[in-house]
C-alpha cells in the first residue's frame, strides 16, 4: 500500500461483501416464492423480499464504489486522503442507516414505516428501487456529499489523471441524479419519466464512467501498459457511453404515455449502447495481451477480463435483445427484463467491484497477492458465480419467451398467473442455479481465510 | 499526446481519439438515416407532402455555406503548415463566421416551422426533420466552440508547422459536420 489512508477502503469492502451475502439470501427466498407462493409468508412477503434483494444490491455496490474510490484516489492523486477520519465516520453512518432501513422493511409494515419516517411531509416512497424512507434518502445525500467533499479535496491538492477525473465525474453524476428521487410528481407519466433519470442514468450512464475508471486503474496496475494508451481508451469508451446512454433513456419511454418519437430515439440510441461495452471487452483483453509484466495477482486479472465479457453479454447483448420498440412491445415487463437485469448487474457492476476488491484487498492486508491456493479458490468462486448467473439468465430468458408467447403474442392469450404456472420448471431451475451461486459466494469468502505462502509485500 | 502514441496512428490527421469520436457520430447518424428511410417507405405520400413545406433555397444556401467553410478550414491547416499563425487564425475565423451564418439561417427555418405549429409529434416526417436537423445544429455549435478555442490558441502562436495537431483535430471535426449536412440536405430536403 503506497498511502496509509488507502486503508479506509478495507471496511467498505468488507461491508460490501457482507451485504452481498444478504442480497443473495433474499434472492433465494424470493426465487422460491416464485414457485411456492406462501414460503415464509406472512413473515417475509414477496414484495418485501424483492425490495430487500434490490436495495441491498444497490447499497453494497455503493459501498464497493466508495471503497474503490478511497483506494484509488490517493494512489492516482499521489497524496494522502483529505480526511480518513471523515471517511470512517461516513462509513458507519451509511452502514447503520442502511441496516436500520432493511430492519425497518422487515419488521414494520411498509405503510407504517412511511408514516413513521415523514413520508407525509414529502412523499418519496413506494417507487421501485427508490423505496427508502425519506430519512434514509436524506442520509444517502449527506453521505454522498461528505464522500464527494473528501474525494474532491484530495483530488484538488494532488495530481489530476484522466482516471480520477472520469471517476469523480461519474460519482458526481451519481449524486446529482439521485436528487430526482425526491421529485415525485402526482402525474404518473411524469413520475415515471423522472424516475428513470435516477434508475437509467445511473446504470446506463454515470455508473459506466465509474466502471470504466475502476477497470482502467486495475488494468494499469496489473498489466503495466502505458497510462497514455489506457486513458485514451477510457476517453473513447466514456464518450460512446454518454452519446448512446443519455438519449438511450428513450427505451424506457415507449409505453408510459410519453410522445411517440421516443420509440425512434430510444430504439436507435439504445441499439448503439452495446458498443461501449464491446469496446470495454476488447480493451481489457488487448491490455492484458500487451502486458509488460506478470502480476502475481492472477485472480484480479481474471475478474477484470470477466467484467469485460459478462458486462458485454449482460448489458450489451441481453439489453439489445429487447431494446427495439417493436420487440419491446411484446417483452416489456416480462422475465426478459429480469434476465437482462441479472446478467447486466453482475457482469458490469458486481464484477468490477470484485475486481477492485480482488486487486486491493491483498495489498491492504500487506502482500502483493494472495497465496496460490487462495487464488485458486477465488478463481473457482469466479467460475461458480459467473456460470451460475449465466444459467439464471438463460432460465429467465426461457421463462420470458414462454411468457411472451402464451400471454402476449398468442391469438388466445392466457392469464398472467396461468402462464406463471407454465413457466414453473424454469423458475425451479433458476432457483437451483441460485444455490450454486450462493456456493460460489461462500467459496469466494472462504478464499479470504486461506493461508499459504504469500508473495512479498507490495 | 506524446510522439510515441502519435506515431502509432500516423496517417490520420489530428488526434486519434477524434477519429473514434467521428466514427461513433457517423454511426449514430447513419442509423438515423436508415431509420428515416424505413419510416419513409411506410408512408411515401405523407413524407412527400410534408417535404414540400421545407424551404429548399435555405437548405441549398446552407449547403454552400458549410462547403465553403470547410474550404476555409483547409486553408487554415495549410497556413499553419507554413508557420503562418495569423493566417491560420484568420481562415478559421472566416470558417467560424460561416458557421454562424448557417446557424442563423437554420434558426429562421426552425422559427418558421414552430410558428406554423409544427412539433416533433406532428407526423413522422417532421419528427425526423426536426430531430436530425436539430442534432446536426448542435454539432455545428459544438464545432464552432472547438474552432473558437483553436482560433484563440492560434492567435497566441500556440501552433507551428511542427505541432499543429489541435488545428487538424478541429478541422477533422468540422469536415464531419459538413459531410453530415451534405447527406442530410438531399436526403430530407430534396430526394422524393
Amino acid at each position: 500500500m503506497q498511502y496509509k489512508s488507502q486503508a479506509v477502503a478495507k471496511p467498505y469492502f468488507i461491508a460490501a461483501i457482507g451485504l452481498f451475502v444478504g442480497q443473495i439470501l433474499f434472492g433465494l427466498i424470493m426465487g422460491l416464492q416464485y414457485v411456492m407462493g406462501d414460503f415464509l409468508f406472512p413473515a417475509i412477503p414477496f414484495n418485501i423480499a424483492r425490495m430487500v434483494h434490490t436495495n441491498l444490491l444497490i447499497v453494497w455496490l455503493l459501498f464497493g464504489f466508495m471503497g474503490a474510490a478511497y483506494y484509488l484516489i490517493p494512489e492516482e492523486t499521489e497524496n494522502e486522503l483529505y480526511s480518513p477520519k471523515l471517511a470512517i465516520i461516513t462509513f458507519w453512518i451509511f452502514l447503520i442507516a442502511g441496516a436500520l432501513t432493511i430492519v425497518g422493511y422487515l419488521l414494520v409494515p411498509y405503510a407504517r414505516l412511511a408514516e413513521f419516517t415523514g413520508n407525509n411531509i414529502l412523499a418519496t416512497m413506494g417507487r421501485e428501487f427508490l423505496e427508502q424512507p425519506l430519512v434514509t434518502k436524506i442520509g444517502i445525500v449527506i453521505v454522498a456529499l461528505s464522500f464527494l467533499f473528501n474525494i474532491c479535496m484530495t483530488l484538488l491538492k494532488g495530481r489530476k489523471t484522466s482516471i480520477s477525473l472520469v471517476l469523480v465525474l461519474g460519482l458526481l453524476g451519481l449524486a446529482v441524479f439521485f436528487l430526482f428521487s425526491f421529485y415525485n410528481p402526482s402525474n404518473l407519466v411524469l413520475d415515471k419519466y423522472y424516475w428513470w433519470w435516477v434508475v437509467h442514468l445511473w446504470v446506463e450512464g454515470v455508473w459506466e464512467l465509474i466502471l470504466g475508471a475502476i477497470l482502467a486503474f486495475v488494468l494499469i496496475k496489473v498489466t503495466g501498459v502505458d497510462r497514455e494508451v489506457i486513458e485514451k481508451w477510457l476517453y473513447v469508451i466514456v464518450t460512446m457511453t454518454l452519446i448512446t446512454g443519455i438519449i438511450g433513456t428513450g427505451h424506457h419511454y415507449y409505453w408510459i404515455g410519453t410522445p411517440e418519437y421516443w420509440q425512434w430515439w430510444g430504439s436507435v440510441f439504445s441499439a448503439l449502447e452495446p458498443i461501449p461495452f464491446f469496446m470495454m471487452t476488447i480493451f481489457a483483453f488487448n491490455m492484458v495481451n500487451r502486458r509488460r509484466r506478470e502480476h502475481p495477482n492472477k485472480a484480479a486479472v481474471l475478474w477484470a477480463l470477466g467484467t469485460g465479457v459478462l458486462a458485454f453479454l449482460g448489458a450489451g447483448v441481453w439489453g439489445f435483445l429487447h431494446t427495439l420498440a417493436p420487440v419491446n412491445y411484446y417483452t416489456h415487463g416480462t422475465q426478459m427484463t429480469a434476465s437482462h437485469g441479472h446478467l447486466a448487474f453482475y457482469g458490469a457492476y458486481v464484477c468490477v467491484v470484485i475486481t477492485m476488491i480482488s486487486y486491493a484487498m491483498p495489498i491492504l492486508r500487506g502482500r502483493a497477492a494472495n497465496s496460490n491456493t487462495a487464488q485458486v479458490v477465488e478463481m473457482w468462486s469466479f467460475w461458480l458465480m459467473s456460470v451460475s448467473i449465466v444459467f439464471i439468465t438463460l432460465f429467465l430468458t426461457a421463462a420470458g419467451i414462454v411468457q411472451v408467447w402464451l400471454q402476449r403474442y398468442s391469438d388466445t392469450p392466457m392469464a398472467f398467473m396461468a402462464v406463471q404456472d407454465k413457466a414453473a420448471i424454469f423458475y425451479w431451475m433458476r432457483e437451483g442455479a441460485g444455490v450454486i451461486f450462493l456456493i460460489g459466494l461462500v467459496t469466494y469468502i472462504a478464499s479470504f481465510f486461506i493461508k499459504g505462502e504469500t508473495k512479498a509485500a507490495a | 499526446m506524446t510522439t510515441d502514441a502519435r506515431n502509432q496512428y500516423e496517417g490520420l490527421p489530428g488526434d486519434f481519439a477524434i477519429w473514434i469520436f467521428i466514427l461513433a457520430e457517423m454511426l449514430a447518424f447513419g442509423v438515423l438515416f436508415v431509420a428515416y428511410a424505413f419510416a419513409r417507405a411506410h408512408d411515401v405520400a405523407l413524407f412527400n407532402a410534408s417535404q414540400e413545406t421545407l424551404n429548399r433555397t435555405f437548405g441549398a444556401i446552407n449547403t454552400m455555406v458549410l462547403i465553403t467553410s470547410s474550404y476555409f478550414v483547409v486553408r487554415a491547416v495549410n497556413a499553419i503548415k507554413c508557420d503562418l499563425s495569423r493566417d491560420c487564425a484568420w481562415w478559421l475565423g472566416m470558417a467560424w463566421l460561416l458557421g454562424a451564418v448557417f446557424i442563423s439561417i437554420k434558426c429562421v427555418e426552425f422559427y418558421d416551422k414552430f410558428s406554423a405549429g409544427i412539433t416533433l409529434s406532428t407526423n413522422s416526417f417532421y419528427m425526423f426533420y426536426l430531430a436530425l436537423t436539430f442534432f446536426h445544429f448542435m454539432h455545428v455549435l459544438m464545432g464552432m466552440i472547438i474552432l473558437a478555442v483553436v482560433i484563440v490558441k492560434a492567435r497566441r502562436g500556440g501552433y507551428s508547422s511542427r505541432d499543429h495537431t489541435g488545428v487538424e483535430t478541429a478541422a477533422s471535426f468540422w469536415h464531419m459536420v459538413d459531410l453530415l449536412w451534405i447527406i442530410l440536405f438531399p436526403l430530407i430536403y430534396v430526394i422524393r
